[in-house]
């Protein structure tokens, strides 16, 4: 059980450009010593709704202090996933273990769990300070000590003064900090956020990202962070489990997964990628293996130019440009039919440059490194 | 396509657009009928029935007095009236208090479990009564309960004869037999009621997200606890809602404990009687407003209760 995810660490910031995609280099979490049993186990759980498969045969282990984050696209099972570790479904098949105890048929008030919700499912009929000290005045806390905790809770989600309100008087933003300050103040092993950022604007879960982050070091609590973006995912966690279809695709660092898909499903959903196989795989790679490539990675270069002996090349003509103010997005015509994205930061480009190349006949080349194999 | 130039609309587009441009205009021109309904009809009615509270019967001649006199009013608290008024509340009160018990699992379940037919099918089963006539359903039950009815036969079957007799035999509630008794009049009040007490629930337990209950859950609180401190506070204004239906409409109906109970007087048959056999228009006028006084403390109770502050 120990070490969790059994992937070898991968080469990790080869190029600048990579560093900025993945901001946590810390790939492979290295488990504290206290506590030898996962926080989370998943040993075969499935739970099926009627001929549903909506979580199929997941194993899983997540670590004592992990940041860990379900990804995958609406409807792959991570949210039943996180529902399952809460209590609030009971698995079809398979076990389910908290610190190394088997919970799956515990109701929800017997976990040493708390979650924040997706909708925040504040208590509509009581202020803020009662929301937050809910689980505490359930288990009896004396006022005092009650009275304590939550003053020390707002100041950790930065909602000093407002234990008065309802929610009803608050902000998006300023419920989310209200759910999480309410699941915290119970002190968990294991929080589980279920895509709590998704309701706020970019600005706003930006910010949120880096403050969450920065709370789960501070309160050194297991956070499982259910989301279906992927930017946030990598942003965000120490690891991340990629669902699709019930099923996980991957389990790895950030980087790994982005830098290594195991699926054509990961290389797909993390990150932009291109698929390219069959005959067109045969005439670049000389073998007709389906390889991924991501589009940072090709250079868009003038046909007469040289290419090395570590790169591969193909020609194409660019069939429509995208202006991102930041970088360019090329959509280029291979003569095969099939279109490849390639993205170009604007380092010395002017919107003027860019726009003029479409209908321009191109070499792209990328490093054969850079090729990854992919299954499926 | 065959639309025309913009100069030349038809009407109908015309005024489309002109209201489509005028919001405030659309909105009194919708609300015009109503207001004017409410307005004049129901509100003005009502002031015309409670202005003439404040004028007397002549005894002797059995004239309406149109001069302002509180004699009327005074006349309320004679001690047959106020019996009615008390007998009159506490049976609103034992009926609003078994219809919300009844209702609340029926509701509970309509709500928060059954689905699709399941759910038609309830809502069926609930309104269904409602389609056939109130004082069919009302003589219907007279005979239900009848000495030699239904229900005494069924007891008599169960050997509980005895039981039924003790009961019958208590003071008030009691009588010769289900039919000519409070208990029995309580239970058709109940059963004929029931549903303006269970659709309200029903609404306010379905506003209810499952979140909530989750969440509750998820911060350590047994399912008994998340009842008492999430479900009921969150559907309590449906309470309310629906008690505002069985309370009032028990005040002012003369037809239930005029065919079933013990021939006591009830408010709604007192107001018939004066309006009616005895002309004394002025009486029954102040009889009326005895339900609106009750009404309006009882909201006021249920208000400081906190029943609104989930609304």
């Amino acid at each position: 059980m120990a070490g969790g995810g059994s992937f070898a660490p991968p080469a990790l910031c080869r190029k600048p450009r990579e560093a900025a995609i993945s901001h946590s280099p810390s790939a492979i979490v290295t488990h504290s010593s206290s506590s030898p049993a996962p926080a989370v186990s998943f040993v075969n759980v499935s739970r099926h709704f009627g001929e549903v498969k909506a979580v199929d045969g997941v194993s899983l282990d997540i670590n004592d202090g992990e940041f860990f984050s379900l990804l995958g696209p609406s409807g792959s099972g991570k949210t039943t996933c996180l529902r399952l570790v809460a209590g609030f479904e009971q698995p079809t098949a398979g076990s389910i273990q908290l610190h190394g105890e088997e919970v799956a048929n515990l109701p929800p008030y017997e976990r040493d769990v708390n979650t924040v919700f997706q909708d925040y499912a504040l208590f509509p009929h009581m202020t803020v300070g009662e929301n937050v000290a809910y689980g505490l005045m359930i288990k009896k806390v004396p006022k005092p000590e009650r009275d304590k905790r939550l003053g020390e809770m707002l100041e950790l989600v930065r909602l000093p003064g407002l234990a008065g309100r309802r929610p009803s008087q608050l902000s998006g933003g300023q419920r989310q900090r209200v759910a999480l300050a309410r699941a915290l103040i119970n002190h968990p092993r294991v929080l589980l956020l279920d895509e709590p950022l998704g309701a706020l604007d970019l600005k706003l879960r930006q910010q949120m990202q880096i403050e969450l982050k920065a709370i789960q070091r501070q309160v050194r609590i297991t956070f499982v962070f259910v989301t279906h973006d992927q930017e946030e995912a990598l942003t965000m966690s120490d690891r991340l489990a990629v669902f699709n279809l019930g099923k996980i695709e991957q389990i790895g660092s950030p980087a790994e997964v982005y830098e290594h898909p195991a699926t054509a499903f990961v290389a797909g959903f993390v990150g932009v990628s291109n698929l390219i196989r069959g005959e067109i795989a045969q005439a670049i790679t000389g073998s007709a293996q389906t390889f991924s490539i991501r589009p940072e990675k090709i250079q868009l270069r003038d046909l007469g130019q040289p290419v090395s002996g570590d790169e591969y090349s193909v020609e194409g003509r660019i069939r429509d440009v995208i202006y991102l103010g930041m970088h360019t997005r090329y959509l280029v015509e291979l003569s095969g039919g099939s279109d490849l994205t390639v993205v170009e930061q604007n380092l010395r480009t002017t919107s003027m440059d860019v726009l003029a190349a479409r209908g321009r006949a191109v070499r792209l080349v990328w490093q054969k490194a850079h090729v990854r194999p992919v299954g499926n | 396509m065959a639309t025309s130039s913009p100069t030349r609309k038809s009407l109908w587009h015309r005024l489309s657009t002109f209201f489509y441009l005028r919001p405030g205009l659309t909105l009194a021109a919708m609300l015009a009928a109503p207001l004017l309904w409410l307005g004049v009809v129901y509100v003005g009615s009502l002031f015309a029935l409670l202005l003439q509270s404040f004028f007397r019967l002549d005894d002797f001649t059995g004239q309406v007095v149109r001069r302002f006199t509180l004699y009327t009013y005074s006349q309320l608290f004679t001690a047959a009236n106020i019996d009615i008024m008390i007998r009159t509340s506490g049976m609103a009160a034992a009926v609003t208090l078994a219809c919300a018990l009844v209702a609340f699992p029926v509701a509970y379940y309509m709500a928060r479990h059954a689905e699709g037919r399941a759910k038609a099918a309830l809502y069926l089963a609930v309104l269904l009564p409602l389609w056939s006539s109130y004082l069919v359903r009302v003589y219907a039950w007279k005979l239900i309960l009848a000495k030699e009815g239904i229900v005494s036969w069924f007891i008599s079957q169960l050997r509980l004869d005895w039981a039924l007799d003790r009961i019958l035999q208590l003071p008030v509630i009691g009588g010769p037999s289900l039919s000519v008794s409070m208990l029995g009049m309580w239970l058709v009040f109940v059963y004929v009621w029931l549903p303006y007490m269970i659709l309200p629930i029903q609404a306010a337990l379905e506003r209810v997200p499952q979140s909530l209950i989750d969440a509750s859950g998820d911060l350590g609180a047994r399912p008994a606890e998340t009842f008492r401190k999430v479900i009921l506070p969150l559907a309590f204004p449906g309470v309310v809602a629906g008690s505002i239906f069985t309370f009032s409409l028990t005040l002012g109906d003369f037809i239930i404990p005029g065919t079933i109970g013990n021939s006591s007087y009830f408010l709604g048959q007192a107001v018939l009687s004066h309006q009616g056999t005895a002309g004394n228009v002025p009486m029954a006028a102040a009889l009326t407003a005895v339900p609106m006084v009750i009404m309006a403390v009882y909201l006021i109770i249920a208000k400081k209760l906190g029943a609104f502050e989930a609304l």
